[in-house]
């Protein structure tokens, strides 16, 4: 266990930045999001508070190029002699360059527990047969440091979901970090994280596995009397497909729903995409983009779509994070970070659908 | 799955080298490797992503059989943008394809040795197809084929050169070909594809393949459940909008399968257990 | 809140209405969502506190079209949104009974949750509750003033008055202490690269997820350009510059004129980007250019965008 003082830790984003690239809360505008480190930047109350979207970016972009074509379009009357020009005015030629694959490292700093969880659901997706190069090779050369939830705010309910917020060293990061006082804990857990505290180490003093005891106790006490760490996920998970999907709950809840993406783009384990072409001025580029199955579009095909109406996209939501996702890959696609029960425009979100699946279960049992 | 190594997304190119009008509004475009060799190997029922670039991309049935050793092909229908655009192609051009994506008919497995009965609306015949051919190809590891098929009329019938001069000709082959309405010139049967069946009465010593358009799969499978068979012995391949084809992207996502990397094909009793929602 | 429950039972159990759009009861302190009641029992879930910001003149669009009348809790700004609807002929007036709530103004969760964590429970925000409001957390007590948590927009409230109602229900309080056209005139006073950079920074928070479209009673198109798959700006990829700068300004461009400056776009934003401003910028320069007009204050007005008179500005002029 090494420690810095929270006033160094400019000092210590701008060592880790010298040698590769560095991803942390940054304040814009008054929010805070997870962006690139820069001289200069805004980190003051990065440590406390909540971003807007959960760090998954790092790993999987919001945008991101696959490739581009380059279209090399010939007249007949130009083609080369012996070239079969039978029926054609024009031939279409394409080169396709791929987009290079991550290849250097890189520190994102400042992921929760609940955050890294995600990448964990990530990975299910996306490091599964067959794998996804551009997500592997972020990941492999992402460096994961993570905080301790130093103030769990009412909107968190990770621990339904088995997270420990209180200690992200059990967790899939790679360093573990607390705020303890007036510093910041810093525990090396994998290689990489070892490898990452060699380089820091100048700037680190030792400090006793035990300096962090208080602050797991304080945490995990303040979980505790959180009103949405009582939830029960009782009657969801696997094979539970039969018995929600036709329930007539989601008539019931769904009705507010806007059909928007915020509750899918500041989720950390939602990963559903859309493959899409930009035409440039030199070619097409192939690119992929987050993607919400609340947009009316989302399985919109030339010969009509399967999902018409807006309950049966807000059901699909929430039956593959809760039902379908632990059928394949046994595990909920929820971490609890709560970010869409603090952003949905129409206060709807996950827990509210818990409870009110619960809630008709109580009256149907009070009603026999 | 993808041969290209850089990411099963990054699709490789391939020329058209030759182009078929089937029907008014189906082409069947043959399509190569720049080299002029094979894009990749597949199987009876598999599918591939084919684009063009600027356009889009859509998932397409591959209506050639593996047992075919020069090329590849895919009948496609005329209706939307893409596929607008397909058909506006001529032979040289190149479009990109990524590939082959999903399951496929057992045809080594449980088909094998079995009696089959094909029954195919309309461009449903392009994925049959190539189940067909393949047994055909290898026909000693089949017992008897019937094909029934039919479509709106005697113009939209696809294949039907091959249909008349291949598969009718094959040993212990039987197809029965059908249209919607009555049709000057035509002296077959007419009426539609669950009524036909229902007429000849099928036994249900046979595995049925069904595919067309969603209302005839109902009433087909319907016919079948009052002819005796099981919802066991009947497959089908599902369409939904795919987009990454590799079971990722969510769209095709029905209860916990993805159809584009779980199916395309399906038994029907897998599909009763899947929520009601393709 | 009780007399507005008893009241829309009433209306319900009479048969003069088939349900009633209001807010229920969230699960925390704050979050009331939007909802269709369509029983009298099931308003005992009915609430109506400081915290009912959202506008639900949009919900009549789809209500308009079910059988029966549809009683709508309206504030009164809503009121301006739903007379704008009637002007564009989305929502049916026939088929609505427009209850005119009292409104002192609605409360900014988002100010209220900065140095308020673990808020367990907040008190006195009900339209007679106190001037101050008693927010207790897990890690501490506090009371704020009512008035420091509203949302900006409340600021420069547009007057207690309902511009069309059935009944109203309740006490209504200007809440406007700013200029309205103060924020929009800082950015006029900007040079032309500070105004760049200041939207670049604000609009680069952008995540596309539409909140602001898909809840904005202006934006009722039944299919919106940026879902036309045809069109190459359809694309839902916030980080190509091109979404940045083109997305809100175009949206800005198509609810010029109908904007009725309900402020739900900055509301809903989960970046907290002032969308309004654009919206307020137009609206700031119809009225210098073809005099003072708010959409939604007559549903029988031509908006001057839509209305060509020989005194209009000539293209290029800038007043």
């Amino acid at each position: 266990m090494y420690k810095i003082a929270i006033k160094d830790l400019n000092t210590l984003f701008s060592k880790i930045a010298e040698e590769q690239e560095l991803i942390l809360p940054i304040k814009k505008a008054g929010q805070y999001n997870f962006g690139v480190y820069e001289e200069g930047c805004d980190i003051d109350g990065i440590l406390t508070n909540k971003t807007v979207k959960s760090g998954k970016d790092a790993f999987f972009p919001q945008f991101e190029t696959l490739y581009n074509v380059r279209k090399k379009i010939t007249p007949a009357d130009e083609l080369e002699n012996g070239e079969e020009a039978a029926n054609t005015k024009i031939r279409t030629k394409l080169t396709i360059e791929a987009e290079a694959l991550k290849d250097k490292d890189f520190v994102i700093f400042g992921m929760r527990a609940c955050d890294v969880k995600g990448v964990e659901v990530l990975d299910q997706v996306f490091l599964t047969d067959p794998v996804d190069n551009y997500y592997k090779a972020r990941r492999e050369h992402g460096i994961i440091v993570a905080l301790a939830c130093h103030e769990p705010e009412e909107s968190c309910f990770c621990t339904v979901f088995g997270i420990d917020p209180a200690d992200p060293s059990k967790s899939k990061a790679d360093v573990a970090t607390w705020i303890v006082g007036e510093e910041l804990c810093w525990k090396p857990i994998t290689e990489k994280g070892e490898a990452l505290t060699k380089k820091i180490e100048s700037l680190l003093a030792s400090a006793d596995d035990s300096a962090v005891d208080a602050e797991i106790a304080n945490i995990t006490s303040i979980m505790d009397k959180l009103p949405n760490t009582k939830l029960s996920l009782e009657g969801w998970g696997k094979g539970k497909t039969d018995e929600k999907f036709n329930s007539d709950v989601w008539q019931k809840i769904y009705t507010p729903c806007l059909g928007c993406g915020t509750c899918t783009f500041v989720c950390p384990t939602c990963q559903c995409y859309d493959i899409k072409d930009y035409t440039t001025k030199d070619g097409i580029q192939r690119y992929r983009c987050w993607d919400s199955c609340m947009y009316s579009d989302f399985t919109l095909m030339a010969g009509g779509q399967n999902r018409t109406s807006q309950v049966q996209r807000f059901r699909q939501r929430f039956m593959h994070k809760l039902v379908y996702f632990p059928d394949r890959y046994d595990m909920y696609s929820c971490v609890g970070c709560g970010r869409c029960v603090d952003k949905c425009p129409q206060s709807l979100n996950i827990v509210k659908v818990i409870k009110a699946f619960e809630n008709e279960q109580k009256e149907a049992g009070a009603n026999v | 799955m993808c041969n290209c190594g850089h990411d099963s997304l990054v699709p490789q190119i391939g020329i058209i080298t030759g182009i078929t009008q089937e029907t008014p509004d189906v082409k069947t475009f043959r399509v190569n490797a720049p080299d002029g060799g094979k894009l990749f190997e597949h199987m009876p029922g598999q599918c591939a992503m084919v684009c063009v670039p600027g356009v889009s991309e859509g998932m397409f049935s591959i209506t050639s059989s593996p047992t075919n050793k020069e090329f590849q092909e895919f009948s496609i229908k005329k209706c939307g943008i893409l596929t607008e655009q397909l058909h506006s192609l001529q032979v040289g051009d190149e479009v990109t394809v990524r590939g082959p994506y999903g399951n496929n008919f057992p045809v080594e497995t449980e088909f094998k040795g079995k009696n089959l009965l094909f029954i195919a609306g309309g461009i449903g015949l392009a994925p049959l197809r190539s189940v067909i051919n393949y047994c055909l190809d290898n026909r000693e590891n089949y017992g008897r084929i019937d094909i029934l098929y039919g479509s709106r009329s005697a113009d939209d019938l696809v294949k039907l050169k091959e249909i008349q001069e291949v598969w009718m000709k094959a040993p212990n082959v039987n197809v029965y070909l059908t249209i919607d309405r009555e049709q000057e010139g035509w002296d077959g049967h007419v009426g539609f594809v669950p009524t036909y069946l229902k007429e000849i009465g099928f036994s249900t010593d046979c595995i049925g393949i069904v595919c067309g358009p969603p209302i005839m799969i109902k009433f087909v499978l319907q016919g079948l459940k009052e002819m005796g068979f099981t919802d066991e012995q009947i497959y089908t391949t599902l369409e939904l909008r795919m987009k990454c084809g590799i079971g990722k992207c969510g769209r095709c996502n029905i209860g916990s399968k993805f159809v584009c990397k779980d199916g395309p094909v399906f038994r029907f009793d897998q599909i009763d257990e899947l929520p009601n929602e393709y | 809140m009780q007399g507005l429950i008893d009241r829309l039972t009433a209306l319900l159990s009479d048969g003069t209405v088939a349900r009633v759009i209001g807010w229920k009861k969230g699960d925390m302190a704050y979050n009331p969502e939007p909802h269709m009641f369509e029983t009298a029992e099931s308003l005992k879930d009915f609430v109506y506190d400081g915290f009912c910001g959202a506008n639900l003149s949009k919900m009549m669009i789809e209500a308009s079209k079910l059988e029966g009348k549809t009683a709508v809790c309206l504030k009164p700004c809503d009121t301006y949104s739903f007379n704008q609807l009637i002007r564009e002929h989305r929502v049916v007036r026939e088929n609505a009974y427009i209850i005119g709530v009292g409104c002192r103004g609605k409360l900014d969760i988002e100010k209220i949750k900065k140095g308020n964590k673990g808020i367990t429970s907040i008190s006195g925000t009900e339209l007679d509750g106190s001037d101050d409001i008693k927010i207790e957390t897990i890690y501490g007590d506090k009371n704020i003033s009512y008035k420091d948590a509203l949302l900006d927009r409340c600021h420069v409230c547009k007057g207690k008055d309902h511009m069309i109602f059935d009944e109203v229900w309740g006490e209504s309080k200007d809440t406007a202490d700013q200029e309205r056209f103060a924020e929009v005139e800082k950015i006029e006073a900007m040079t032309p690269e500070e105004k760049f950079a200041f939207f670049r920074n604000e609009l680069s928070k952008c995540i596309r997820c539409n909140a602001c479209r898909n809840v904005c009673p202006a934006c009722s198109c039944r299919k919106c350009i940026f879902d036309n798959t045809k069109f190459d700006a359809q694309q839902k990829a916030n980080v190509v510059s091109f979404e940045e700068r083109m997305f809100h300004i175009i949206r800005a461009f198509h609810v010029a004129g109908r904007c009725t400056d309900c402020g739900e776009c900055s509301r809903v934003c989960p970046e907290g980007i002032p969308l309004h401003l654009f919206n307020r910028k137009f609206i700031k320069d119809i009225d210098k250019f073809y005099g003072e007009f708010q959409a939604g204050k007559d549903p029988e007005a031509q908006s001057p965008l839509t209305d060509f008179t020989f005194e209009d500005i000539e293209p290029g002029e800038r007043g």
